[in-house]
């Protein structure tokens, strides 16, 4: 299954190559991996029925129980045979759809293969965490195919939309997740299966992964990004967005119900919302005029059904939720890729523009019509079967149970009504409205399409291959003693009723269309999905700009400040409320501390009130020497030794920068009230570090250990009597490595820095007339030029000057 | 062991403000004085960490319990060169600044200045519609 997976992904990663010579041939291997798929999976479907499960797992990281585990079981199997089945027929479909040289072909083509390989796995997977790992791929998959160019604003705005709708409720559901595989210790859902975990944690679990679940599968209120989605190209549509992705919801709901058996609100969750959003979008798609759109809100009617049949956790619930969810992917995939011809051949698919095409397309009108029949769930069709079995799952229980199936008898007039509207919609002859011209759709086109249109009948003439497999995944649920079967006939019984009524209520809704959209015309629609989704997402955008515009102020004193002050705040608390001693008080340990901090004081006074560039850099000489100075007091030779170099080393560097510069500080500090604030903060900063340093220096109790064996060591160990020497290139040689490193690159920084200046210098010396920067130029006249020592200027540079920078400075 | 004596903490501290100051000015000169200082004022509180002043840790010079720690100077030494890096790296960018831009202040960040000035018109066309809904009420 591994392998399965990988080579989709593989060949996706060759196909460009591929689809940039022949969009044809590429489409044409992007058919093979899901081929191989499904020859495979249905080679071992004999096995899996009979009770066997197919378990392929790859350790990846062990030590945290991570593992890529695959399983082939009854649901699995059911999901694969949709995903690689629907899959091969809209690749195969594709190349009469796009045409050859189709941009929008070349980029689907590598991307719908990725696709199925992920959705693939996905239904395959048997982790918590796998699955979320495919679920966010298939995500992404989505949002390139329904974005595709990205060049009209339409597209963005609706891949943007399906992208963040959907990545809001996976992260959701990897909380969910979490929960739940914490409190179970595990993350295969098999073991979950097996051995449900109870607890206070699984209601969270259960509302969190549901509300992954509704976003993927497009419920209420969530459901919007699934029409809008439809600017997607109608292969695209046909396989994400109603044959599989849009699956992944409910496929995990019935996944996971089992699991969740003795949580109440799943159940009750899956049916409230799954019914509004069955009734919701089946009223909207009565009133839809664009055939593609109609479909949509079909589907998401269709998916509200599913949802309350798996999430019921009732073994009929259980036959009936896989055999719509097979019926479902069937017709809806065959009737996307006839609204997909339609739209090909006759170049509209507005219902107020089509007329008459059922006398020109005679065999999509074949195709058609068995597909539409399985929708509206006429027999022999799969989706009779699953109807029947659907309000045979409600129809035994208390109120509750019987208003769940009142909502679905509602929902199914809805359904067939829209099942009508669509046939009507698109063959029938409409008074007023000219015949619409159209050519004939070639075989390529006609025959993925009627694929599996005509399967949805076969399979509901034979239905007990169909009721095997729905009976295998029911397994998991309490039979009782007469187990729910799929059937044609079960005799005259109050389902049956249901599906009259569903059908003549749908056709008078039909007949009635004219005034039921005038009435909806009038009534007041406070409730807007794709409103409230704007505003969200306006509102989080003003937030942004409120937070950023108050936090990120772009000023870095006043980061520093923040900095400074959360320091004092939150250390300062600490120091404070802790009560450290500060042991063996005293002024001073050597009198010459004295004279040469003040020196020092003084010396830092200066450089804080200095206006003159030197004058501060000549004081902070001073400090260094005198700190230099404290060391030898302290016994610290070698310190008080690099302390006089290096700061006789940064005193030469400053020199040679200060001559370029101006004399004085650039002034710019407007408020004087801003220069108290500051100051408040240093002082402030310098007493909590005077205090801190006393009171951590207290806190030691014991001579340091190492200290004591590095002198010990230094002559044996390292041969030096010197042990801060003994130290440095011996004891802690990788420290001295570090530092060195660090010396190495700030060298290197500094050269390219200073070389790219003097490169410039010349050539503006050359080329530029002398303008307001012209001090510069003075200050950096030749001979000044020995700072950066031999190495010679124009080095590591371009000398052709594309330096962007350069450019910069011109101007 | 004891703690640092009162001058080495008020130098201490003496050290750490004007550093503090120095590095909230506008200057990218001073601000660098004030990383140096703030450098200093590091240097010699780790070195200070090693307890009160003794003989230098020299072995055949002095009694171990004389010397003074050892450790905590081959850290301030590493610390003194680091800092020693920073401030020559730091001092070539604030040159550069100077050649590229014609002055050497650290400005605020423009795209954020502009977050903040669409955030204030925001806020006030936020508020003029609100007044006009109360006046409409009215």
């Amino acid at each position: 299954m591994l392998a399965l997976v990988v080579s989709h992904l593989l060949v996706a990663l060759a196909l460009p190559w591929v689809a940039a010579r022949n969009t044809r041939a590429a489409f044409t291997v992007a058919a093979l991996p899901p081929a191989a798929a499904l020859v495979w999976t249905l080679g071992h479907a004999g096995a899996v029925l009979g009770g066997q499960e197919i378990v392929e797992s790859l350790a990846w990281a062990p030590r945290l129980g991570l593992e890529i585990t695959f399983r082939l079981d009854p649901l699995a199997l059911l999901m694969t045979v949709l995903v690689s089945g629907i899959g091969v027929l809209v690749l195969l479909y594709c190349p009469g759809y796009f045409g050859p040289g189709s941009a929008d072909g070349r980029r689907s083509a590598p991307l719908l293969l990725a696709f199925a390989g992920v959705m693939l796995g996905l239904v395959l997977a048997d982790d918590l965490l796998l699955v979320y790992v495919f679920w966010e791929l298939t995500t992404i998959c989505s949002f390139l195919l329904v974005g595709q160019s990205g060049i009209s604003r339409e597209q963005r705005r609706s891949a943007m939309q399906a992208l963040v709708v959907t990545i809001f409720g996976g992260l959701v559901m990897l909380l969910g997740f979490v929960v739940l595989g914490e409190a179970a210790g595990t993350y295969r859902i098999s073991e979950l299966v097996a051995d449900p975990p109870g607890g206070g944690a699984m209601a969270a679990a259960a509302v969190l992964i549901l509300i992954g679940a509704f976003t993927k599968s497009a419920q209420l209120p969530f459901h919007n990004w699934l029409p809008a989605a439809m600017v997607a190209p109608t292969p695209v549509s046909a396989y994400l967005h109603a044959a599989s992705m849009v699956k992944a919801g409910v496929f995990l709901v019935a996944r996971l119900t089992p699991v969740f058996a003795g949580v109440v609100a799943w159940p009750v969750l899956t049916a409230v919302f799954g019914l509004l959003t069955m009734i919701v979008a089946g009223w909207r798609a009565l009133h839809e005029y664009d055939l593609k759109i109609l479909l949509a809100y079909g589907t998401v009617s269709q998916l509200g059904f599913v949802m309350v049949l798996v999430g019921a956790g009732t073994h009929t619930g259980a036959v009936a939720g896989t055999a719509m969810l097979l019926a479902h992917g069937l017709f809806k995939s065959a009737l996307f890729l006839v609204v997909g011809i339609v739209d090909h051949e006759a170049g509209s698919r507005d219902i107020r523009e089509l007329s008459g095409l059922g006398r020109r397309l005679p065999w999509l009108v074949v195709i058609a019509v068995p597909a539409a029949a399985s929708m509206a769930g006429l027999p022999p069709t799969l989706g009779f079967l699953g109807k029947e079995a659907a309000f045979e799952v409600f129809l035994h229980g208390g109120a509750g149970q019987a208003a769940i199936a009142a909502g679905l008898v509602l929902g199914s007039v809805f359904t067939v009504g829209y099942s009508a509207r669509l046939l009507w919609g698109a063959f029938a002859n409409k008074p007023g409205i000219p015949a619409t011209a159209a050519h004939a759709p070639g075989a390529g086109l006609l025959l993925p399409a009627a694929v599996p249109a005509l399967a949805g009948v076969v399979l509901g003439v034979v239905y007990p291959a169909v009721d095997e497999l729905s009976a295998a995944y029911a397994a998991v649920f309490e039979a009782g003693t007469d187990p729910y079967h799929l059937a044609l006939w079960h005799g005259l019984n109050l389902a049956l009723l249901c599906s009259l009524i569903a059908l003549a209520g749908g056709l008078v809704v039909h007949a009635a269309r004219t005034p039921i959209t005038r009435v909806r015309g009038r009534l007041v629609n406070p409730l807007n999905a794709q409103r409230a989704y704007e505003r969200s997402m306006a509102l989080l955008e003003r937030v942004a700009v409120g937070v950023t515009g108050r936090v990120q102020a772009g000023s870095l004193p006043t980061y520093l400040g923040i900095i400074l002050l959360t320091v004092l705040a939150v250390s300062g608390t600490a120091l404070l409320t802790r009560s450290t001693p500060i042991e063996q008080f005293r002024a001073w340990d050597r009198i010459l501390q004295v004279p040469l901090a003040i020196a020092i004081l003084i010396a830092v006074a200066g450089v804080v009130r200095a206006r003159r560039r030197l004058t501060a850099v000549l004081l902070v000489g001073v400090i260094g020497y005198g700190i230099g100075g404290i060391f030898i007091i302290d016994g610290a030779p070698d310190l008080a030794l690099t302390q006089f170099l290096v700061e006789t080393l940064t005193l030469v560097a400053f020199v040679f920068v200060l001559r370029r510069l101006p004399v004085r500080f650039t002034q710019s500090d407007p408020a004087p009230g801003l220069r108290w604030v500051k100051m408040l903060i240093a002082v402030g900063g310098g007493v909590f570090m005077a205090f801190a340093s006393m009171i951590f220096s207290s806190a030691r109790q014991t001579p340091s250990g190492v200290s004591e064996q590095y002198i010990a060591r230094a002559e044996q160990g390292a041969g030096a009597t010197n042990v801060v020497n003994a130290i440095i290139v011996d004891f802690r040689a990788f420290d001295t490595i570090g530092e060195i490193s660090v010396l190495a690159v700030a060298a290197t920084g500094v050269a390219s820095l200073i070389l790219t200046s003097r490169h410039e210098r010349r050539r503006r010396r050359g080329s530029l007339p002398i303008t307001e920067r012209s001090a510069a130029d003075e200050s950096a006249a030749p001979g000044n030029a020995g700072a950066a020592g031999p190495i010679r200027p124009g080095t590591g540079e371009d000398p052709q000057g594309r330096d962007p920078r350069q450019e910069e400075v011109r101007e | 062991m004891s703690t640092v004596n009162l001058t080495m903490a008020i130098l201490l501290g003496g050290l750490y403000a004007g550093g503090f100051y120095l590095i909230l000015q506008r200057s990218l000169m001073r601000i660098l004085l004030g990383i140096v200082i703030l450098g200093h004022g590091a240097n010699l509180m780790l070195q200070l960490a090693g307890g009160p002043p003794g003989r230098p840790p020299m072995v055949g010079d002095a009694a171990p319990a004389m010397m003074t720690d050892p450790f905590p100077q081959a850290m301030a030494l590493t610390a003194v060169v680091i800092t020693f890096a920073l401030t020559t790296f730091l001092l070539a960018l604030a040159y550069r600044a100077w050649l590229l831009l014609g002055h050497d202040e650290v400005r605020d960040d423009l795209e954020d200045r502009r977050i903040r000035r669409l955030e204030r018109r925001l806020a006030e066309s936020e508020e003029d519609e609100e007044e006009m809904e109360t006046e409409a009420t009215q």
